[in-house]
């Protein structure tokens, strides 16, 4: 039986007293007609293709393709170096491996799409760079991303995730509640937390347009991941402490997917407008379709 | 409502940058690989639209080519497949055609055969016509693929030697050129077929081409 909205989602966790995670393990291998074992090691294998992928991305500053991009990494490294981020190391790890994963993306790495290649660093980041500065074991970590699967797959049943459907909002912003809801779940939060999370997330990035340069998953994509991973503590941080979405988690989908409709086709990943028109973005494109082919 | 899998939503592990124009197009050169199923010595890959535009910019011209040689996609050495591959020859052309998906290929092996595909978002794929005729084909099914001079009966000889060997047919499409001229039929299986299979319609009357497309991991 499918989890068809977030209410039911949250109502089959609380009869069967379960977590999350527990829920979307037992579907999953429901679905897959395997043991819950196989499911988890399916996912510790996504986890462990996310840390190679950071481990890489660390390493490179190989340039993109554009040459525009891919050393905004090894930018951060350095500058940590010397002065620390504000809000220390956690924050320090979560902007570096959002970094990293998607630099790593786009020099034609090997990643793991997370809901998408361009919104691939989000989860990772967050899952990786607290449950290093925690102590948070592989087995929870595996629980995290179940989480983020789960959610992840619950929007996708009413919403198509890509930018080219609903914007980015249906991409990184969704990646964003994807990694929140994780969070949440790694530092024990409950049923309702987990689920407050993901809507928090979700609510405050409703909107969000898909208008890369040149139509490559550079410009904004590569610093948004940054961006958003940081949006995705926060969301867990609220909702850690209690603060509900006024607005609950189902409604906020239904949002998003008709903001989506309402988004004009310039702005879903055409490149024919907002960020993609700018001066800027032209000349590059001009400089970079010259003699291409 | 089909149930998705969570795996639908984290995965597919590939390499970058791009889904669509990446993986999308690796899975559409494996695709054709399997549908071609012959060593071939020359390779030529016609984009189209979205794919001609932007797909340098996302590896396309290389995620084609390591598909039609097999490559997976999250193999890491994609990358470089340009100073991989010698032995044989490939080449790209670049086209507009709005009448094509924005993420349009036709995959020429040897000058023989053509295969039409288009990526059409999250890594998914759809075969659309091999020789120029009609096909829908995602990698999800074993598929049976065969092309023949149109007469009656041919359906009812191919499902019957499928049945005999208890596979279930989960599709069945057919298409020609004229009554009586050239035909193909392709049929999606669910589980997949042996060679005895293949070698019984290769032997029916007025068939002369089978293949036996195996599904995409």
């Amino acid at each position: 039986m499918a989890i068809l909205s977030f209410t039911d989602l949250e109502e089959k966790c609380i009869s069967q007293n379960k977590t999350v995670y527990e829920l979307a393990e037992d579907e999953e291998a429901k679905l897959l007609e395997v043991e819950n074992d196989v499911v988890r090691l399916k996912v510790l294998e996504d986890l462990i293709a996310m840390k190679d992928a950071i481990k890489n991305g660390l390493k490179s500053k190989e340039k993109a393709i554009s040459g525009w991009c891919g050393d905004d990494c090894a930018k951060l490294i350095e500058g940590y170096k010397t002065r620390g981020a504000l809000f220390g190391k956690t924050f320090e790890k979560i902007t570096e491996y959002a970094l990293a994963t998607v630099e790593e993306n786009l020099r034609m790495g090997r990643i793991v799409a997370c809901p998408t290649a361009g919104s691939c660093g989000i989860v990772p980041a967050v899952i990786v760079a607290v449950s290093e500065e925690n102590n948070i074991s592989e087995a929870v970590q595996i629980n995290g991303l179940l989480t983020a699967g789960i959610i992840g797959l619950i929007v996708s049943n009413k919403v198509q995730l890509a930018g080219a459907v609903a914007g980015c909002q249906a991409e990184c912003g969704v990646a964003s509640a994807m990694g929140a809801a994780a969070l949440a779940q790694m530092l024990g939060g409950n049923v309702k937390e987990v689920i407050n999370a993901a809507a928090l997330a979700l609510k405050n990035i409703l909107g969000l347009t898909c208008d890369p340069v040149c139509g490559l998953v550079e410009v904004p994509c590569i610093k948004r991941n940054a961006f958003l991973a940081v949006h995705a503590v926060t969301a867990a941080e609220l909702a850690l402490c209690g603060v509900e979405s006024k607005i609950p988690m189902d409604e906020i989908v239904d949002t998003l997917k008709i903001t989506g409709q309402l988004m004009s086709p310039l702005l879903k990943e055409t490149s024919l407008g907002g960020l993609a028109k700018t001066k800027t973005a032209q000349e590059l494109e001009k400089k970079l379709f010259k003699n291409k082919h | 409502m089909e149930q998705k899998s969570l795996f639908s939503v984290i995965s597919p592990i590939m390499v970058g940058p791009s889904s669509s124009h990446t993986t999308g197009a690796v899975r559409l050169g494996l695709m054709a690989r399997n549908i071609y199923k012959n060593e071939f010595k020359e390779v030529k890959f016609v984009l189209y639209n979205s794919f001609a535009t932007t797909g340098f910019g996302h590896g396309t011209d290389k995620g084609l080519l390591a598909g039609v040689l097999g490559y997976s996609v999250d193999d890491s050495s994609i990358k470089n497949i340009f100073d991989i591959v010698s032995n044989i020859k490939y080449s790209y052309e670049y086209r507009e055609d709005i009448s094509r998906h924005p993420n349009s290929v036709d995959i020429i092996f040897d000058n023989k055969m053509t295969v039409s595909g288009d990526s059409v978002g999250a890594g998914e794929i759809r075969i659309n016509s091999i020789n120029g005729f009609s096909v829908n084909i995602n990698g999800a099914y074993d598929t049976l693929l065969l092309m023949y001079k149109d007469r009656p009966g041919m359906i009812s000889t191919v499902s019957d030697i499928i049945q005999k060997q208890k596979v279930n047919i989960a599709s069945l499409h057919c298409d020609r050129s004229s009554k009586g001229g050239d035909a193909s039929m392709y049929v999606a299986l669910d589980i997949p077929i042996g060679e005895d299979i293949v070698w019984q319609v290769q032997n029916i009357k007025d068939v002369y081409f089978v293949t036996n497309i195996r599904k995409l991991k």
